[in-house]
């Protein structure tokens, strides 16, 4: 892989795709040891800039980097300026004076992380810009379903709620079809427009029809913060038509598998017998996710060229 | 000058056989230590040792292979990323004696690296290093315990080790100088 950044998984091609996860199952060793750090981004710094909450792919990023020696340091929307007025290009500079080498990027708006990859000659790792990408999250997910069922080729995946509104399942479909598996989503109109079908995947409007024959079946979070009431009438409303349980699950075959890319509402995209089921392979999409994350730095930050001394 | 040979298969054999006799009579019983190869120069030659030690004492030690890739002190001097290999250290390290095992020493970086990555796995009681050839041109203050051949060669040549595992016909060590082709 030779880019500067990693902005989605758009134009990402199986090769490129292929080497992250290959790259990943070797870095996923070290979080096995007693010490579990290399030295192989000793002295690179690795700047977190979340403008949006987060917890699991922060920390997650975060672990990646002291995994590798590289210094860390964290922006967040409650610690920083922006609160006070200053715009995004104007705190981008303020870090790049800082001499950053990469920095993950959370914004609410769509397109921000590939502003600043055009802007700065740092790498810029987007963790989520708007309802447009999740790149490192599809990776870990395509990871966890080979780990499971070998080539993705040819697989079948459901993705089940708020499609339309979804980072991670817009990085997912992009992914999952460079590596020629099938794609079906499923959700209410609202959330899964039939427009999406440009996107190369099936629409359906009903769960019960895309969990029968699925390898995969990925169930997204309800995205309290992002929906105006339009959306749905209720919550209980939705859970009753779109969410997952024992009964639906059981239209799947026994080796189907559950995902879901946290935080989990209880009860709402799943009941607790399916989050916690023995079809559920929800926490190790978290233990994927550090070696993904890993296997990024690593190829986008290890093969800049130092000059001759090596300073 | 063109491409010479200064090791054919039967020297190989032959280097090997001794360096095992000599690793025994140094260390004694195999299951004091433990014979670690050097992805991917290493791995193949470390087996041959073990067979061989085995079939002299009658004991196999443990084999491992580590990999060095993620403790290299050049990773940002090239452009391509090398693919990670395999580290598999299947026993305690701590009390256990190391052997590294590699096909050819130059600079020394590599196994100072083998040995970092070594002890981030726990702390043997001694770390050893066995090469089939000592090319010399050290850059840094390593030195090998056992050597199954020392060439002499220019800083620019290249040294290539054939062994029949990776698909060649026969095993060898070939010096290159610079400009001829591999």
């Amino acid at each position: 892989m030779n880019r500067k950044d990693l902005l989605g998984l758009k134009d990402v091609t199986a090769d490129e795709i292929t080497e992250i996860l290959d790259t990943a199952v070797g870095f996923r060793a070290i979080s096995e040891r007693r010490i579990k750090k290399v030295p192989t981004l000793r002295g690179r710094t690795v700047v977190t800039f979340f403008m949006e909450n987060s917890t699991r792919t922060r920390l997650s990023f975060d672990l990646a980097a002291k995994r590798l020696s590289a210094d860390t340091l964290g922006f967040s929307a409650s610690s920083s300026a922006t609160k006070k007025g200053e715009t995004l290009m104007d705190t981008a500079r303020n870090i790049d004076a800082m001499k950053p080498d990469a920095i993950i990027i959370r914004h609410s708006a769509a397109g921000s992380p590939h502003m600043l990859a055009k802007a700065f000659p740092w790498s810029v790792l987007n963790a989520g810009d708007g309802i447009n990408e999740h790149p490192s999250q599809a990776l870990l997910d395509m990871l966890t379903m080979r780990d499971h069922l070998g080539d993705l080729s040819g697989k079948r995946v459901a993705i089940v709620g708020d499609v339309f509104h979804s980072r991670v399942a817009r990085s997912n479909i992009f992914g999952l079809k460079t590596m020629g598996a099938d794609v079906v989503v499923a959700g209410p109109g609202t959330m899964c427009p039939p427009q999406m079908a440009h996107l190369g995947v099936e629409v359906k409007h009903r769960i019960d029809e895309v969990v029968e024959g699925a390898d995969v079946v990925m169930m997204l979070r309800i995205q309290r913060e992002r929906l105006g009431a339009a959306m749905m009438s209720t919550v209980r409303e939705y859970s009753r038509f779109y969410g997952l349980d024992l009964d639906r699950l059981r239209r799947a075959s026994p080796d189907t598998l559950v995902m879901h890319p946290g935080p989990i509402n209880r009860g709402v995209e799943m009941t607790p017998d399916v989050a916690d089921g023995p079809q559920s392979v929800i926490l190790e999409q978290v233990t994927n996710g550090v070696a993904v994350r890993m296997a990024l730095l690593y190829l986008l930050l290890g093969g800049e060229p130092l000059g001759e001394d090596g300073a | 000058m063109g491409t010479t040979t200064p090791m054919t298969g039967v020297n190989v054999e032959r280097s090997l056989d001794r360096l095992a006799h000599e690793i025994i009579e140094q260390l004694g019983n195999p299951g004091d230590w433990a014979l670690v190869g050097i992805v991917t120069g290493g791995q193949h030659l470390s087996v041959r040792l073990a067979d061989r030690i085995e079939a002299i004492t009658g004991v196999r030690p443990a084999v491992g292979t580590v990999d060095i890739t993620l403790y290299r002190d050049d990773l940002y001097t090239g452009l391509e990323k090398p693919l990670l290999g395999e580290t598999k250290l299947p026993f305690q390290l701590s009390g256990l004696g190391i052997i590294l095992v590699d096909d050819v020493l130059f600079t020394g970086r590599t196994v100072r690296a083998a040995m970092d990555a070594v002890m981030d796995y726990g702390r043997p009681r001694y770390i050893k290093l066995a090469v089939l050839v000592d090319r010399g041109h050290r850059e840094l203050p390593v030195a090998a315990d056992f050597v199954g051949r020392t060439v002499p060669t220019v800083l620019t040549d290249r040294v290539r080790v054939d062994l029949v595992e990776t698909g060649k016909s026969a095993d060898g060590v070939r010096v290159i100088p610079e400009g001829e082709q591999v």
